[in-house]
């Protein structure tokens, strides 16, 4: 069959047909219940021809509106950025099935949820899709700026509260990335990360630039010790924006620091070239270990998976300290593998943290209830997203824990092969911890609320997502390698067509 | 005699396929099905458990004529998730497929009218699922993919009865194994760096690696085997088990012969003839402190069981011991005690399932939950007394049982490599069963019953229990008996047994 | 000192002047205050380095960064101080509550 669209289309649509939706949403409220699951799927037609097509042609370069760089706005798909288009369509689409059930008992959420949520969608396919300095900082701006609003939505004061401690750090951390750019741009009179690439130079000028760019990110991850303001933001925000924020949102600025690191500082060389990889992987590693001990000690679910978030994070880091010495980069494919397997697991908890909530009315562990006999789909999305957390076989966590494993052993890396290996054991503990609760009945037996289908069976199938990941390396690690954006900067992949 | 693989004909992929799907398939539609339907989910359960029986007999004629049984499914590039039937997997397929249809049946009268059966029948097939999978895993990897689904699946199984002490009891349990779990991984991954493979080869793929990498391997094999040994429960890391007793009968009956214990046995012997090969394994000097380990282990659960007045805890100690028979067979590396170990593997599997069946029998039918309770039992239930006895002489290893033979080729097998100390364990050992068994034999037949029993049940018309709960035990206590008494016959367990041995001590 | 300096250096210590309001004032107000004038630095020092060699004509790419930078600057500073007023009718308080947020 010909196609009739080609990879640029499918790029651009990705950027316009949430926005769009999102207006469409704002303007005709009524309607935006089936507008944003009509949008979320499109999104992820599109996001399966971009796939296709860079799966088929390579990496793609769209010059929008045909100016091109060093004037226009660019936009660039290769490997990474479409692993991690098509994780956010996934989470995107299951979280819009699930929300018109969640808000039906909380109908002023649902007027700003989805102008908000599509918003949001926006900028992370606009900032998965960027080669723009300048544009990326754009996209984090509204992403910031929307997820901050989505955190307020439940008009809770504990809501509030986190919310606006988020919305500050989030400002803060886009400013410190924004003066990052005004010194690279200084520099070398580029922000396209191409050009900039070719010219970039060891110095002062690259060192601030890449010191202060880290710290908003960083600060934007939440790696510890940025974490702070996560767990209160993530456990107090309407099930639905949780799962969004735990999977997709800190994902995006963990791609851009990826991103930048990979295209423009880690072959400068120098001494802080080679001491922030190390450093970044310490702090992960005290992120695995801090966050699972937090989280086994919480007594409510959603802070449970709060802290366990700020646990996966830490993950993420380790790829800094041992990448760069394997063939095929082990070490990033394995912190991609952990990050798809981390957004589709973390959401479908979410999503079943959210049924839990609205059965019981509250979310305390120990008063679970019998919960696995009353909501056992929703149990069964919950422990297969927690299989996948924890790293049990078969499941795109263990995939990914795995080659993080292949990569320490293999550089006698002793201590980060301990890391990953203790933090999928206390994951087994707080993961467990809730399942053991699920089982035993509570002194005074409560009576539950009726949970929609829909809500159990999209966070049942976000969770079989997260398991099938183990299975999708004959297509995903080709994938992976399209545009070579763990070995090549940008630059010299070039316009491949 | 037996005829070799003859790599001519192409593997046949379905058959493997199909002994997964039996139970799974099975399993994951029962979940489904209201609590009510007792026939649809019976039915169910006895077709997968019939149907998986069959594919292990025609797979057993198979192996037996040059035809070959392997499937695999691309997991990374380099690793696949593999499925390989092989002498050595059929023998730990074969009994679990039939047992497992022994202990469905008898799940199906234990819970009668108990709640959530959909449940418990669910991950039970989802167990026996991932048991079998153990026992065909063709690679390392697929065989720590598929212990851990073990893990996963038995948990709800042991905290079924949704109490306090249950949740407890299914923490601990996951402690110990979770825990085992991140060893065992630690290890594969070590070793897949190191070696570039992880298929499992007669003789081990590890013979070249030695001169480097000497004690990497030693370390290896340290966390493969504290990995898989915590299932096994050798001691130190056995104290999950007992605790695990809090758990309907039919499940102790698969934790210990069917499923969790014997895997780890499997996974012992799949490391020590499959990933070292046993002859490099001794060159390396672990084998000695793994019999080391056994022999304590033997004693040790023994004595424990000793004190034990708990009839399930007493099993439960029963089972430390016997497993390490296994271990013992394994670890003393020669050709007559591998046919021990692997022996036991089989016969230890059907004796201590038959008391377990017994012991659940009691205390359905008579509220017996402790031996002191069980003076003068044997008048009321005879039939289950009786099957009692034969378990009871086949761990102490009287002849004819099927027990005997398992310590008969042990002991010679140690003296056959110049050892003298297995022996003297065996003998300590049989001497301890005996003292901790014949009791509870005295007070069932010889004593007086007690004017009323803790908590009868009556099953109408003067019948000892119900039927599904008499046929199981009664089976399985007429096998271990035929299985001692036809030891030489072929497709008897020692034949098969021998199979194995031969291929890894004698093949060029 | 030329001008590029001085406007850096001013850049820079607004920037360390909004970073200090930020972290130590306990108001909200204060501390949207203080976010703006980091902001403010940070544009004054995108403005100011534009002119990347001593006479020579400044780049025009900067100054539409920073119009487009205020204009982000802008609607945060209206969603913040939209946010901070909700708080205050939800809890009667201006200033963020320290992590008691347990039950």
């Amino acid at each position: 069959m010909p196609m009739l669209l080609n990879g640029a289309d499918w790029a651009t649509a990705l950027v316009f047909v949430p926005l769009l939706a999102a207006l469409a949403c704002f303007l005709v409220p009524r309607a935006a219940d089936w507008l944003g699951v009509l949008a979320a799927l499109l999104i992820l037609l599109a996001t399966l021809g971009l796939v296709q097509d860079l799966l088929s042609d390579g990496p793609l370069r769209v010059a929008v509106g045909g100016w091109g760089a060093p004037l226009g706005i660019d936009l660039w798909a290769d490997g990474l950025s479409a692993a991690l288009l098509l994780m956010t369509a996934l989470v995107g689409l299951g979280v819009s099935v699930y929300a018109p059930g969640y808000f039906a008992a909380h109908p002023q959420q649902q007027r700003w949820f989805w102008p908000l949520w599509l918003l949001l969608w926006t900028a992370l396919n606009g900032l998965y899709l960027s080669a723009d300095l300048f544009n990326l900082y754009v996209m984090l701006e509204v992403l910031g700026l929307s997820a901050a609003a989505l955190t307020a939505l439940s008009g809770s004061a504990t809501g509030l509260n986190a919310a606006m401690r988020y919305l500050l750090v989030s400002l803060l951390g886009s400013a410190a990335y924004l003066l990052g750019v005004a010194l690279l741009y200084h520099g070398y009179g580029t922000v396209d990360i191409a050009l900039l690439g070719q010219r970039i130079e060891a110095g002062a000028v690259a060192t601030t630039a890449l010191l202060v760019m880290a710290a908003g990110l960083l600060l934007k991850t939440a790696l510890l010790p940025f974490h702070f303001w996560l767990p209160p933001a993530h456990g107090s925000a309407p099930a639905p924006v949780s799962a969004l924020l735990s999977a997709l949102v800190i994902k995006a600025s963990f791609y851009l620091l990826l991103r930048l690191w990979l295209d423009l500082f880690s072959g400068l060389g120098g001494l802080l070239a080679a001491l922030l990889p190390e450093l970044l992987g310490l702090l992960g590693a005290a992120a695995v270990l801090w966050g699972s001990v937090q989280a086994l000690r919480q007594r409510r679910l959603k802070l449970l998976i709060a802290y366990s978030t700020v646990a996966q994070i830490g993950y993420l880091f380790l790829g800094f300290p041992l990448a760069g010495v394997q063939a095929e980069e082990v070490a990033w494919r394995a912190v991609l593998y952990l990050a798809l397997a981390h957004g589709l697991a973390k959401a479908a908890m979410f999503l079943s943290a959210g049924n839990l909530l609205q059965f019981a009315g509250h979310d305390r562990i120990a008063d679970l209830d019998r919960a696995v006999q009353r909501l056992p789909l929703t149990l069964t999305a919950f422990v297969l997203g927690g299989i996948s957390i924890m790293g049990l076989p078969p499941s795109g966590g263990f995939v990914g824990k795995w080659l993080l494993l292949e990569s320490a052993f293999t550089q006698g890396r002793w201590g980060f092969a301990i890391v990953v290996l203790l933090g999928g054991v206390l994951a087994a503990g707080y993961v467990f911890k809730v399942v053991g609760y699920a089982f035993t009945p509570t002194e005074i037996a409560q009576e539950g609320e009726a949970v929609p289908l829909r809500m159990q069976w999209s966070a049942l199938l976000l969770a079989f997502g997260a398991i099938l990941l183990g299975f999708s390396a004959p297509w995903l690690w080709p994938l992976l390698g399209v545009g070579d954006p763990f070995g090549l900067p940008i630059a010299e992949v070039g316009a491949a067509r | 005699m037996i005829p070799a693989i003859d790599a001519a004909l192409p593997p046949n992929a379905w058959l493997p396929l199909l002994v997964l799907a039996s139970s799974l398939l099975p399993g994951l539609v029962i979940f489904f099905l209201a609590e009510q339907r007792y026939w649809t989910r019976t039915l169910l359960n006895l077709a997968g458990s019939l149907v998986k029986l069959l594919l292990v007999g025609a797979m057993l004629w198979g192996v037996f004529h040059q035809q070959q049984y392997a499937a695999s499914l691309p997991l990374l590039p380099g690793l696949d998730l593999v499925l390989r039937v092989r002498p050595l997997s059929l023998l730990f397929l074969s009994l679990s497929a039939g047992l497992w249809l022994l202990t469905t049946l008898y799940a199906i009268g234990y819970l009668e009218d108990s709640p959530n059966r959909s449940r418990f029948f669910g991950f039970f097939s989802l167990c026996v699922t991932a048991t079998v999978g153990v026992a065909m895993a063709g690679n390392l990897l697929t065989f720590l993919i598929f212990f851990e689904l073990l893990t996963l699946t038995t948990y709800p199984l042991v905290v079924h009865r949704g109490t306090e002490e249950a949740r407890r009891a299914g923490q601990i349990y996951l402690a110990h194994t979770v825990i085992a779990g991140a060893l065992l991984l630690a290890g594969t991954v070590w070793l897949y760096t190191l070696a570039g493979t992880l298929t499992f080869t007669t003789q081990g793929f590890v013979a070249d690696l030695v001169e480097r990498h000497r004690w990497s391997l030693i370390a290896i094999f340290v966390l493969l085997i504290i990995g898989v040994g915590v299932k096994a429960a050798l001691v130190p890391l056995q104290s999950w088990l007992p605790r695990a007793m809090v758990a309907p009968a039919p499940v102790s009956a698969l934790l210990h012969a069917v499923a969790v214990v014997k895997a780890g046995a499997f996974g012992i012997v799949l490391i020590v003839y499959d990933v070292f090969g046993v002859e490099v394994a001794a060159e390396l000097g672990v084998t000695k402190p793994l019999a080391l380990v056994a022999a304590f282990t033997i004693l040790y659960g023994s004595v424990r069981a000793l004190f034990q007045d708990n009839l399930k805890r007493r099993l439960a100690f029963s089972t430390v011991s016997q497993v390490s028979y296994i271990v013992l067979g394994v670890a003393i590396v020669g050709p007559l005690a591998t046919v021990g170990g692997l022996v036991h593997l089989v016969h230890q599997g059907v004796m201590k399932i038959t008391l377990f069946f017994c012991a659940g029998n009691l205390a359905e039918t008579l509220g017996i939950h402790k031996v002191s309770e069980m003076n003068g039992v044997g008048r009321r239930m005879p039939w289950t007394m009786l099957a009692f006895s034969i378990g009871v002489f086949g761990m102490i290893g009287l002849p004819p049982v099927a027990g005997f033979i398992s310590k008969w080729y042990l002991g010679l097998g140690g003296l056959e490599a110049g050892l003298h100390w297995p022996l003297f364990v065996l003998a300590g050992s049989s001497l301890l069963n005996a003292a901790y068994f014949l009791p509870i034999l005295h007070r069932a037949w010889f004593c007086e019953p007690p004017e009323a029993w803790p908590e009868e049940r009556d099953f109408g018309g003067n019948k000892e229990t119900a039927w599904l709960l008499l046929l199981p035990p009664l089976v399985t206590a007429a096998l271990s008996l035929l299985i001692g008494l036809f030891a030489s016959m072929p497709f008897t367990p020692l034949e098969w047994a021998r199979l194995i041995a031969e291929r890894e001590f004698y093949q060029p | 000192m030329s001008s590029v300096l001085v406007f850096a250096l001013a850049g820079l210590g607004l920037i360390g002047l909004g970073l200090y309001g930020l972290l130590v004032q306990r108001h909200l107000l204060r501390k949207v205050l203080a976010f703006n004038v980091i902001s403010s630095g940070i544009f004054l020092l995108l403005a100011g380095l534009a002119r990347r060699a001593p006479g020579a004509e400044p780049d025009p790419v900067p100054q539409a960064m920073v119009l487009t930078g205020i204009v982000v600057a802008v609607a945060a500073t209206a969603l913040a101080l939209a946010m901070m007023l909700a708080l205050r009718s939800a809890t009667g308080r201006t200033r963020l509550e320290d992590h008691g947020d347990e039950d």
